[in-house]
């Protein structure tokens, strides 16, 4: 009895906000969220690109703020608001702008942001950009009412890689953290898994099997210059980044079974860093650099464990459930985010490793290589929704999740990349 | 069926005078049989003294349903029925030195796509070990694994998926 009215309780509380670009889903209770109204900026009727509306996307993504109605305002970037009458509408920050087509085919963009508890101007920032870079001026300007409204750097102009298979064609994508603005980093007709992120931002280490074996590539992604860094005999897979971006971390069997090796980011002879009988893999290290979280099964089943990354004894983590991969570690090193399998279904969970307690956040039943965003607060997996595969992200308690724009095809192999400069 | 290759084989062991045939190879076709006559058989004159020549080509790969070996769910050990398939890939790759094999290992489509790559990895290796006790030479061998990446049957049904554990040896 009780279960069915928490259940009815949950329904009323799920409400869902349609966008253009992809679907918010908010559940659960007690959520802190800042309330923020988007006034749309003034010229965004004629822009190419609206700018108010992928702002609100971005920010209700992140779980931390909830839009409030600005429809039919006409204000921009100097218009002074009227704060009881944001505060009557339940807002606790407005944000305001303008986008102008400038003489030489460039947009000027405009904003500034008040906090209308306090009647104070909280800054704003102005950009002039062609038309192909107004979503980022967009994802910035996000990412600034972000920082100034949580104290936290936002996301927004971060960019992920994911990989989508189309027939037999296979697209390695460079996009925007909201999954849009996707670019082909690399298309080809074998498989491609496990795009890693350098830490500068520029590069992506992945495996591919053009060669009728897996190797891995180094691949800068503005040039598209290759390297063929680990071609070893037998498979090479699972790269990682090590945080100075010197070193990767890989899976290789050159030596018999699946084993991890350590190796200089531009190639050259690996080095065993832990010898055993049973399978390692899906090396992660942690962001400062002194640890290995990695896939064992030593003890019968896999089972995350993590070691020092010059090697050494391993400590197993993970002690719930058979079947348990994919280690993805916060960048705080508080949370552990990994697929566990739970009666034969696979489910993003998350750990808290202070405390060892342990949730499962999603309702889906085919998750993927969970990745933490680069401020911890995100995380983006692949799943499958309504017998296709899809790309999330969640807040880290579950309670937000939306679904990123896709491509066409089957879209899997999410990696969140780093802050940018 | 069996006896007249046999017959065919014997044939042109006796009739190709001086070519070097050993037994090991006699031909899995049976092409050569009708121009073989059959003791006693209704001879018609010129035509039963007809030759064909047959060239045994020592470098015949199997074809694909005899170089796939299939493994049960969560399983690497190599089931007895496909003992003599290995074998006869082994007895091949022996005979030439130049020849390089590569087992790929493969997986069903269930679970994470790196520990899958791993899965695979294991029966690639229990194939490869399987001929080098065999005596396949290392050189010559290479196990490498698809993971789920390259299903042969689509869906999730359990014969699907059967389908799908597998490992493959393919001659390079």
């Amino acid at each position: 009895m009780l279960k069915r009215h928490l259940l009815i309780l949950m329904a009323g509380l799920v409400s869902a906000t349609a966008f253009a670009q992809f679907r918010v889903e908010v559940s659960g209770v007690g959520l802190t969220q800042v309330p923020i109204a988007i006034a749309a900026f003034r010229g965004d009727d004629a822009a190419p690109q609206k700018m108010a509306t992928i702002v609100t996307a971005d920010l209700e993504r992140s779980g931390q703020f909830r839009a409030v109605d600005a429809t039919g305002v006409a204000m921009d970037e100097g218009s002074r608001p009227e704060v009881s009458t944001w505060r009557q509408k339940g807002t606790d920050a407005l944000v305001t702008g303008s986008i102008t087509r400038l003489a030489d085919g460039r947009f000027d963009v405009r904003m500034r942001l008040w906090d209308v508890v306090r009647g104070q101007d909280l800054g704003g920032q102005s950009f002039a950009v062609v038309a192909g870079d107004l979503r980022l001026v967009a994802h910035r300007v996000a990412d600034f009412v972000y920082e100034k409204l949580t104290g936290d750097k936002g996301i927004f102009s971060t960019r992920i890689a994911y990989v989508t298979k189309v027939g037999q064609s296979y697209n390695l994508w460079v996009a925007d953290a909201d999954g849009e603005s996707a670019q082909s980093a690399l298309n080809s007709a074998e498989p491609i898994i496990s795009p890693s992120w350098a830490p500068n931002g520029q590069q992506l280490a992945y495996v591919s099997f053009e060669s009728r074996k897996p190797v891995i590539f180094v691949h800068d992604v503005a040039s598209g210059k290759r390297r063929l860094v680990a071609n070893f005999k037998g498979s090479n897979s699972a790269p990682a980044w090590s945080p100075d971006g010197k070193t990767l971390a890989a899976t290789l069997t050159r030596d018999g079974g699946s084993q991890l090796y350590l190796m200089d980011a531009t190639g050259g002879e690996p080095r065993r860093l832990a010898q055993n009988s049973s399978i390692d893999t899906e090396p992660t290290f942690t962001s400062d650099g002194k640890f290995i979280y990695f896939v064992s099964d030593r003890g019968g089943a896999p089972q995350i464990y993590r070691m020092p990354s010059t090697g050494g004894n391993a400590e197993r983590v993970t002690f719930t459930g058979t079947y348990n991969i994919s280690p993805s570690v916060s960048p705080d090193g508080k949370w552990l985010a990994y697929i566990s399998r739970v009666s034969g279904v696979f489910k993003l969970h998350v750990m808290d490793l202070s405390s060892g307690a342990v949730n499962a956040i999603t309702d889906t039943t085919a998750d993927e290589n969970p990745s933490f965003s680069p401020n911890g607060r995100l995380i983006i997996y692949a799943t499958h929704q309504q017998g296709r595969e899809a790309l999330m992200t969640t807040t880290v308690d579950g309670k937000i999740k939306a679904r990123l724009a896709g491509q066409n095809g089957d879209i899997r192999e999410p990696d969140w990349g780093p802050m940018q400069k | 069926m069996n006896r007249l290759i046999w017959a065919a084989a014997v044939a042109v062991l006796l009739s190709a005078c001086g070519s070097a045939v050993k037994l090991d190879n006699v031909p899995v076709e049976d092409k050569s049989g009708t121009n073989v006559t059959k003791p006693g058989g209704a001879g018609t004159g010129v035509a039963e003294r007809d030759v064909t020549p047959v060239t045994l080509d020592k470098n015949k790969i199997p074809d694909a349903a005899n170089r796939v070996v299939y493994f049960d769910y969560d399983s690497y050990a190599i089931r007895p029925e496909f003992q003599a398939l290995i074998e006869t890939n082994a007895k091949l790759i022996k005979t030439d030195k130049a020849k390089k094999v590569v087992v790929e290992g493969h997986t069903d489509e269930r679970g994470g796509r790196e520990y899958n790559l791993a899965l695979g990895q294991k029966r690639a290796e229990a194939v490869r070990r399987a001929m080098g006790l065999l005596g396949v030479s290392e050189s010559q061998l290479e196990a490498v694994s698809f993971g789920k990446e390259k299903p042969v049957a689509m869906g999730s049904t359990d014969e699907a998926m059967a389908k799908n554990r597998r490992a493959e040896i393919s001659y390079r």
